[in-house]
Protein backbone atom coordinates (compact mmCIF):
# COMPACT_ATOMS: atom_id res chain seq x y z
CA UNK A 1 0.00 0.00 0.00
CA UNK A 2 1.34 3.49 -0.54
CA UNK A 3 1.58 5.65 1.48
CA UNK A 4 -1.53 8.25 -0.93
CA UNK A 5 -3.68 5.03 -0.41
CA UNK A 6 -3.17 5.56 3.20
CA UNK A 7 -3.29 8.72 3.50
CA UNK A 8 -6.14 9.00 1.64
CA UNK A 9 -7.79 6.39 3.64
CA UNK A 10 -6.85 8.57 7.20
CA UNK A 11 -8.63 11.09 5.54
CA UNK A 12 -11.74 8.84 5.18
CA UNK A 13 -11.81 7.85 8.78
CA UNK A 14 -11.80 11.59 9.38
CA UNK A 15 -14.50 11.87 7.47
CA UNK A 16 -16.69 9.24 8.89
CA UNK A 17 -15.37 10.58 12.43
CA UNK A 18 -16.94 14.03 11.82
CA UNK A 19 -20.35 12.24 10.46
CA UNK A 20 -20.50 9.98 13.39
CA UNK A 21 -19.88 12.81 15.98
CA UNK A 22 -22.75 14.49 14.60
CA UNK A 23 -25.09 11.38 14.19
CA UNK A 24 -24.37 10.19 17.44
CA UNK A 25 -24.49 13.49 19.42
CA UNK A 26 -24.19 13.15 23.05
CA UNK A 27 -23.05 9.46 22.86
CA UNK A 28 -19.39 9.10 24.00
CA UNK A 29 -17.13 7.36 21.84
CA UNK A 30 -13.88 5.81 22.26
CA UNK A 31 -11.72 6.52 19.32
CA UNK A 32 -8.25 5.20 19.16
CA UNK A 33 -5.57 3.77 16.48
CA UNK A 34 -3.56 1.03 16.13
CA UNK A 35 -0.99 -0.03 12.58
CA UNK A 36 -3.61 1.92 11.11
CA UNK A 37 -6.64 0.34 12.10
CA UNK A 38 -9.21 2.17 13.96
CA UNK A 39 -11.01 1.13 16.59
CA UNK A 40 -14.01 2.79 18.45
CA UNK A 41 -15.76 1.96 21.83
CA UNK A 42 -18.87 1.87 22.07
CA UNK A 43 -21.10 2.21 25.42
CA UNK A 44 -23.25 -1.20 25.76
CA UNK A 45 -26.28 0.47 26.66
CA UNK A 46 -26.34 3.23 23.39
CA UNK A 47 -24.80 0.03 21.06
CA UNK A 48 -27.82 -0.69 18.76
CA UNK A 49 -28.13 3.20 18.37
CA UNK A 50 -23.78 3.57 17.55
CA UNK A 51 -24.66 0.14 15.59
CA UNK A 52 -27.31 1.44 13.16
CA UNK A 53 -25.48 4.83 12.95
CA UNK A 54 -22.15 2.95 11.44
CA UNK A 55 -24.20 1.36 9.15
CA UNK A 56 -25.58 4.57 7.45
CA UNK A 57 -21.95 5.64 7.31
CA UNK A 58 -21.58 3.06 4.71
CA UNK A 59 -20.05 0.54 6.87
CA UNK A 60 -22.50 -2.21 4.62
CA UNK A 61 -20.65 -5.93 6.13
CA UNK A 62 -20.29 -7.50 9.50
CA UNK A 63 -17.07 -9.37 8.53
CA UNK A 64 -17.18 -10.69 12.05
CA UNK A 65 -18.53 -10.30 15.55
CA UNK A 66 -16.90 -12.03 18.46
CA UNK A 67 -15.81 -11.93 22.25
CA UNK A 68 -12.46 -11.79 24.44
CA UNK A 69 -12.40 -12.71 28.37
CA UNK A 70 -10.64 -10.25 30.04
CA UNK A 71 -10.43 -11.71 33.35
CA UNK A 72 -7.08 -11.27 34.43
CA UNK A 73 -5.71 -9.66 31.43
CA UNK A 74 -3.34 -7.06 32.59
CA UNK A 75 -5.17 -3.67 34.63
CA UNK A 76 -8.54 -3.85 32.69
CA UNK A 77 -11.47 -3.81 34.99
CA UNK A 78 -14.32 -4.91 32.83
CA UNK A 79 -14.77 -8.57 31.90
CA UNK A 80 -16.25 -9.35 28.60
CA UNK A 81 -15.08 -7.28 25.10
CA UNK A 82 -17.87 -7.97 21.99
CA UNK A 83 -16.05 -7.29 18.90
CA UNK A 84 -17.65 -5.72 15.16
CA UNK A 85 -15.56 -5.66 12.56
CA UNK A 86 -16.74 -3.98 10.16
CA UNK A 87 -16.47 -3.42 6.35
CA UNK A 88 -17.17 -0.52 3.89
CA UNK A 89 -17.24 -3.11 0.95
CA UNK A 90 -17.41 0.20 -1.74
CA UNK A 91 -14.13 2.00 -0.07
CA UNK A 92 -12.29 -0.63 1.52
CA UNK A 93 -12.89 0.92 4.81
CA UNK A 94 -12.73 -0.85 7.88
CA UNK A 95 -13.55 -0.49 11.95
CA UNK A 96 -13.29 -2.25 14.95
CA UNK A 97 -16.58 -1.30 17.28
CA UNK A 98 -16.13 -2.80 20.90
CA UNK A 99 -18.07 -2.67 23.75
CA UNK A 100 -17.67 -4.44 27.51
CA UNK A 101 -19.85 -6.35 29.34
CA UNK A 102 -19.84 -7.09 33.09
CA UNK A 103 -21.23 -10.00 35.13
CA UNK A 104 -24.17 -10.27 36.07
CA UNK A 105 -25.74 -8.01 33.51
CA UNK A 106 -23.97 -10.02 30.53
CA UNK A 107 -27.05 -8.85 27.81
CA UNK A 108 -26.76 -6.94 24.84
CA UNK A 109 -28.93 -5.80 21.93
CA UNK A 110 -28.87 -8.52 19.31
CA UNK A 111 -26.94 -7.14 15.94
CA UNK A 112 -29.13 -8.95 13.36
CA UNK A 113 -31.52 -6.25 12.76
CA UNK A 114 -28.51 -3.93 11.39
CA UNK A 115 -26.84 -7.23 9.32
CA UNK A 116 -28.64 -10.49 9.14
CA UNK A 117 -25.57 -11.60 9.21
CA UNK A 118 -24.73 -11.40 13.10
CA UNK A 119 -26.94 -14.20 13.32
CA UNK A 120 -24.84 -17.81 13.84
CA UNK A 121 -21.69 -15.51 15.02
CA UNK A 122 -24.06 -13.99 18.03
CA UNK A 123 -25.25 -17.72 18.60
CA UNK A 124 -21.47 -19.02 18.75
CA UNK A 125 -20.34 -15.92 20.67
CA UNK A 126 -23.29 -17.18 23.61
CA UNK A 127 -22.11 -20.87 23.24
CA UNK A 128 -18.86 -19.73 24.18
CA UNK A 129 -18.86 -16.89 26.55
CA UNK A 130 -22.52 -17.05 27.44
CA UNK A 131 -23.44 -13.40 26.42
CA UNK A 132 -27.42 -13.02 25.69
CA UNK A 133 -28.20 -10.81 22.22
CA UNK A 134 -32.01 -9.91 23.13
CA UNK A 135 -34.07 -9.46 19.97
CA UNK A 136 -31.97 -12.41 17.98
CA UNK A 137 -34.48 -14.75 16.19
CA UNK A 138 -33.89 -17.65 16.75
CA UNK A 139 -31.32 -17.93 20.07
CA UNK A 140 -29.86 -21.04 21.02
CA UNK A 141 -26.73 -23.20 21.25
CA UNK A 142 -24.70 -23.03 17.62
CA UNK A 143 -22.02 -25.61 18.07
CA UNK A 144 -22.19 -27.17 21.64
CA UNK A 145 -24.99 -29.43 22.45
CA UNK A 146 -27.70 -28.09 23.48
CA UNK A 147 -27.70 -29.72 27.20
CA UNK A 148 -24.31 -28.14 27.60
CA UNK A 149 -24.22 -26.10 30.81
CA UNK A 150 -21.08 -24.01 30.64
CA UNK A 151 -19.60 -21.45 28.33
CA UNK A 152 -16.12 -23.23 27.39
CA UNK A 153 -13.88 -20.05 26.00
CA UNK A 154 -14.33 -18.33 29.48
CA UNK A 155 -11.07 -18.12 31.52
CA UNK A 156 -12.16 -19.71 34.59
CA UNK A 157 -13.62 -22.87 32.63
CA UNK A 158 -10.90 -25.50 32.96
CA UNK A 159 -9.74 -26.59 29.55
CA UNK A 160 -10.49 -30.21 30.31
CA UNK A 161 -14.23 -29.33 30.97
CA UNK A 162 -15.71 -29.98 33.87
CA UNK A 163 -16.76 -33.84 33.37
CA UNK A 164 -18.83 -33.38 30.52
CA UNK A 165 -17.51 -35.64 28.05
CA UNK A 166 -18.00 -38.44 30.07
CA UNK A 167 -21.40 -38.18 30.61
CA UNK A 168 -22.72 -41.20 28.43
CA UNK A 169 -24.28 -44.38 28.71
CA UNK A 170 -22.16 -47.31 28.19
CA UNK A 171 -23.18 -50.03 26.02
CA UNK A 172 -21.75 -53.39 27.18
CA UNK A 173 -20.98 -55.84 23.69
CA UNK A 174 -23.77 -58.07 25.42
CA UNK A 175 -26.05 -55.71 25.06
CA UNK A 176 -25.56 -54.24 21.96
CA UNK B 1 -15.26 -93.36 11.49
CA UNK B 2 -13.47 -90.14 9.95
CA UNK B 3 -10.73 -92.74 8.26
CA UNK B 4 -13.92 -94.48 6.72
CA UNK B 5 -15.55 -91.69 5.54
CA UNK B 6 -12.14 -90.55 3.81
CA UNK B 7 -11.67 -94.36 2.39
CA UNK B 8 -14.65 -93.83 0.49
CA UNK B 9 -15.10 -90.43 -0.46
CA UNK B 10 -11.36 -89.02 -0.97
CA UNK B 11 -10.87 -85.28 -0.59
CA UNK B 12 -13.91 -84.27 -1.58
CA UNK B 13 -15.53 -83.90 2.06
CA UNK B 14 -14.41 -81.79 5.14
CA UNK B 15 -15.85 -82.38 8.56
CA UNK B 16 -15.49 -79.53 10.70
CA UNK B 17 -17.78 -78.09 13.36
CA UNK B 18 -20.39 -75.49 12.32
CA UNK B 19 -18.62 -72.47 14.45
CA UNK B 20 -15.39 -73.23 12.31
CA UNK B 21 -16.90 -73.26 9.65
CA UNK B 22 -19.18 -69.78 10.13
CA UNK B 23 -16.38 -68.45 11.29
CA UNK B 24 -14.00 -68.76 8.48
CA UNK B 25 -17.07 -67.66 5.92
CA UNK B 26 -17.33 -64.26 8.49
CA UNK B 27 -13.57 -63.96 9.01
CA UNK B 28 -13.13 -63.90 5.59
CA UNK B 29 -15.75 -61.08 4.25
CA UNK B 30 -15.68 -58.49 6.89
CA UNK B 31 -17.38 -55.62 5.73
CA UNK B 32 -16.32 -52.22 7.24
CA UNK B 33 -18.50 -49.79 7.92
CA UNK B 34 -16.15 -46.26 7.95
CA UNK B 35 -16.87 -44.41 10.87
CA UNK B 36 -14.20 -41.77 9.33
CA UNK B 37 -14.13 -38.46 11.25
CA UNK B 38 -10.65 -37.37 11.10
CA UNK B 39 -7.17 -37.84 9.21
CA UNK B 40 -7.13 -41.64 10.21
CA UNK B 41 -10.21 -41.63 7.48
CA UNK B 42 -7.81 -40.74 4.61
CA UNK B 43 -5.43 -43.51 5.56
CA UNK B 44 -8.73 -45.94 5.75
CA UNK B 45 -9.26 -44.89 2.15
CA UNK B 46 -5.46 -45.19 1.31
CA UNK B 47 -5.86 -48.77 2.86
CA UNK B 48 -8.84 -49.63 0.50
CA UNK B 49 -7.36 -48.35 -2.50
CA UNK B 50 -5.00 -50.01 -5.14
CA UNK B 51 -1.66 -49.32 -3.59
CA UNK B 52 -2.44 -51.20 -0.24
CA UNK B 53 -5.40 -52.89 -1.81
CA UNK B 54 -7.77 -54.05 1.28
CA UNK B 55 -9.35 -56.43 -0.92
CA UNK B 56 -6.48 -58.68 -0.59
CA UNK B 57 -7.65 -59.84 2.98
CA UNK B 58 -11.32 -59.83 2.18
CA UNK B 59 -12.24 -56.58 3.74
CA UNK B 60 -12.71 -53.95 0.79
CA UNK B 61 -16.37 -53.97 0.78
CA UNK B 62 -17.41 -50.46 2.76
CA UNK B 63 -20.74 -49.29 3.24
CA UNK B 64 -22.27 -46.19 4.44
CA UNK B 65 -25.04 -48.13 5.68
CA UNK B 66 -24.40 -49.99 9.00
CA UNK B 67 -27.52 -52.37 8.07
CA UNK B 68 -24.85 -53.89 5.61
CA UNK B 69 -21.90 -54.05 7.77
CA UNK B 70 -20.21 -56.05 10.08
CA UNK B 71 -16.88 -54.66 10.99
CA UNK B 72 -16.48 -50.69 12.95
CA UNK B 73 -13.82 -48.76 11.85
CA UNK B 74 -13.88 -45.72 14.34
CA UNK B 75 -10.68 -43.72 12.50
CA UNK B 76 -10.36 -40.38 13.97
CA UNK B 77 -11.27 -38.15 16.92
CA UNK B 78 -15.39 -38.74 18.76
CA UNK B 79 -16.65 -35.26 20.06
CA UNK B 80 -19.77 -35.08 22.30
CA UNK B 81 -21.55 -34.60 19.81
CA UNK B 82 -20.58 -37.18 17.69
CA UNK B 83 -20.63 -40.01 20.29
CA UNK B 84 -24.59 -40.64 20.17
CA UNK B 85 -24.51 -40.50 16.69
CA UNK B 86 -21.61 -43.35 17.04
CA UNK B 87 -23.84 -45.50 19.56
CA UNK B 88 -26.65 -45.38 17.47
CA UNK B 89 -25.00 -46.50 14.33
CA UNK B 90 -23.22 -49.32 16.27
CA UNK B 91 -26.37 -50.68 17.77
CA UNK B 92 -27.99 -50.62 14.37
CA UNK B 93 -25.64 -52.97 13.18
CA UNK B 94 -26.79 -56.72 12.79
CA UNK B 95 -25.31 -59.44 14.91
CA UNK B 96 -22.45 -60.97 14.48
CA UNK B 97 -19.95 -57.39 14.68
CA UNK B 98 -17.20 -56.30 15.51
CA UNK B 99 -15.25 -52.74 16.34
CA UNK B 100 -11.66 -51.57 15.10
CA UNK B 101 -10.32 -48.95 17.11
CA UNK B 102 -8.03 -46.59 14.94
CA UNK B 103 -5.53 -44.12 15.95
CA UNK B 104 -4.53 -42.59 18.74
CA UNK B 105 -7.95 -40.19 19.13
CA UNK B 106 -10.02 -42.96 18.65
CA UNK B 107 -8.06 -45.29 21.14
CA UNK B 108 -7.53 -42.13 24.30
CA UNK B 109 -7.99 -38.84 22.94
CA UNK B 110 -4.83 -38.25 21.84
CA UNK B 111 -3.42 -34.67 21.70
CA UNK B 112 -7.11 -33.25 22.12
CA UNK B 113 -7.38 -33.64 25.82
CA UNK B 114 -10.51 -31.19 25.95
CA UNK B 115 -13.78 -30.83 27.04
CA UNK B 116 -15.60 -31.65 23.98
CA UNK B 117 -13.40 -34.97 22.88
CA UNK B 118 -14.64 -38.23 24.13
CA UNK B 119 -11.40 -40.22 25.63
CA UNK B 120 -11.26 -43.15 24.05
CA UNK B 121 -14.35 -44.56 22.69
CA UNK B 122 -14.18 -48.01 24.20
CA UNK B 123 -15.17 -45.73 27.31
CA UNK B 124 -18.92 -46.24 26.09
CA UNK B 125 -19.16 -48.95 23.25
CA UNK B 126 -17.23 -52.16 23.07
CA UNK B 127 -13.80 -52.48 21.28
CA UNK B 128 -11.63 -55.35 19.73
CA UNK B 129 -8.71 -54.30 18.49
CA UNK B 130 -7.01 -50.97 19.04
CA UNK B 131 -4.89 -49.68 16.53
CA UNK B 132 -2.11 -47.23 17.64
CA UNK B 133 -0.43 -44.53 15.40
CA UNK B 134 -1.24 -40.99 14.56
CA UNK B 135 -2.42 -41.86 12.03
CA UNK B 136 -1.61 -45.64 11.96
CA UNK B 137 0.05 -46.73 8.64
CA UNK B 138 -2.83 -48.63 6.09
CA UNK B 139 0.02 -51.51 7.06
CA UNK B 140 -0.98 -51.52 10.86
CA UNK B 141 -4.41 -50.99 10.08
CA UNK B 142 -4.14 -54.42 7.71
CA UNK B 143 -2.40 -56.27 10.27
CA UNK B 144 -5.23 -55.27 12.72
CA UNK B 145 -7.75 -56.54 10.70
CA UNK B 146 -5.71 -59.74 9.88
CA UNK B 147 -5.43 -59.61 13.93
CA UNK B 148 -8.97 -59.44 14.04
CA UNK B 149 -10.10 -62.20 11.57
CA UNK B 150 -7.81 -64.55 13.71
CA UNK B 151 -9.78 -63.88 16.62
CA UNK B 152 -12.92 -64.52 15.00
CA UNK B 153 -11.54 -67.41 13.65
CA UNK B 154 -10.01 -68.63 17.02
CA UNK B 155 -13.17 -68.15 19.47
CA UNK B 156 -16.38 -67.26 16.81
CA UNK B 157 -19.91 -69.23 16.89
CA UNK B 158 -22.25 -70.05 14.66
CA UNK B 159 -24.65 -68.49 17.15
CA UNK B 160 -22.70 -65.38 18.24
CA UNK B 161 -22.91 -67.00 21.72
CA UNK B 162 -19.50 -65.90 22.52
CA UNK B 163 -20.45 -61.85 22.75
CA UNK B 164 -23.19 -62.65 25.77
CA UNK B 165 -20.61 -63.26 28.26
CA UNK B 166 -19.26 -60.25 27.52
CA UNK B 167 -21.50 -58.24 30.09
CA UNK B 168 -19.58 -55.72 31.51
CA UNK B 169 -17.53 -52.39 30.23
CA UNK B 170 -14.71 -53.22 28.53
CA UNK B 171 -12.90 -49.69 28.92
CA UNK B 172 -11.24 -47.24 30.87
CA UNK B 173 -13.84 -46.72 34.18
CA UNK B 174 -14.72 -43.35 34.62
CA UNK B 175 -11.98 -41.78 37.95
CA UNK B 176 -13.83 -42.63 41.15
CA UNK B 177 -13.40 -39.16 42.74
CA UNK B 178 -12.32 -40.91 46.38
CA UNK B 179 -9.57 -42.02 44.28
CA UNK B 180 -8.75 -38.72 43.12
CA UNK B 181 -8.19 -37.62 46.83
CA UNK B 182 -6.28 -40.37 47.83
CA UNK B 183 -3.94 -39.78 44.31
CA UNK B 184 -3.44 -36.17 45.55
CA UNK B 185 -2.84 -36.81 49.35
CA UNK B 186 -0.21 -39.26 48.09
CA UNK B 187 1.23 -36.75 46.42
CA UNK B 188 1.43 -34.23 48.94
CA UNK B 189 -1.60 -32.54 47.08
CA UNK B 190 -4.54 -30.79 48.98
CA UNK B 191 -7.84 -31.19 48.11
CA UNK B 192 -8.62 -27.31 47.22
CA UNK B 193 -5.48 -27.32 45.17
CA UNK B 194 -6.99 -26.27 41.59
CA UNK B 195 -4.05 -26.86 40.09
CA UNK B 196 -3.27 -30.42 39.99
CA UNK B 197 -5.95 -32.41 38.57
CA UNK B 198 -5.61 -35.35 36.61
CA UNK B 199 -9.04 -36.05 35.95
CA UNK B 200 -10.50 -33.69 33.99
Amino acid sequence: MTNQSTDSKLSEIETVKLRLSETLAGISLEWSEFRSQTRVICPAAELLKCLKAFKAVGFDQLTDLTAVDLLEYGNVNDRFEVVYCLLNVDSGLRLIAKTYLNEPDLTIPSATSVWFGADWPEREVYDMYGIIFSGHPNFKRLLLPDEFQSFPLRKDYPVKGRGERHNFPVITRAES
Amino acid sequence: MATQVNKQLGDNIFLTKLDAAASWARANSLWPMPFATACCGIELMSTAASKHDLSRFGSEVMRFSPRQCDLMIVAGRVVMKMLPVLQRIWLQMPEPKWCISMGACACTGGVFDTYAVVQGVDRFMPVDVYVPGCPPRPEQLIRSIIDLQEKIQSGGTVNAREFKLRILPEGPARFDEDELVRIRERNGFKLEDQKYDPVH
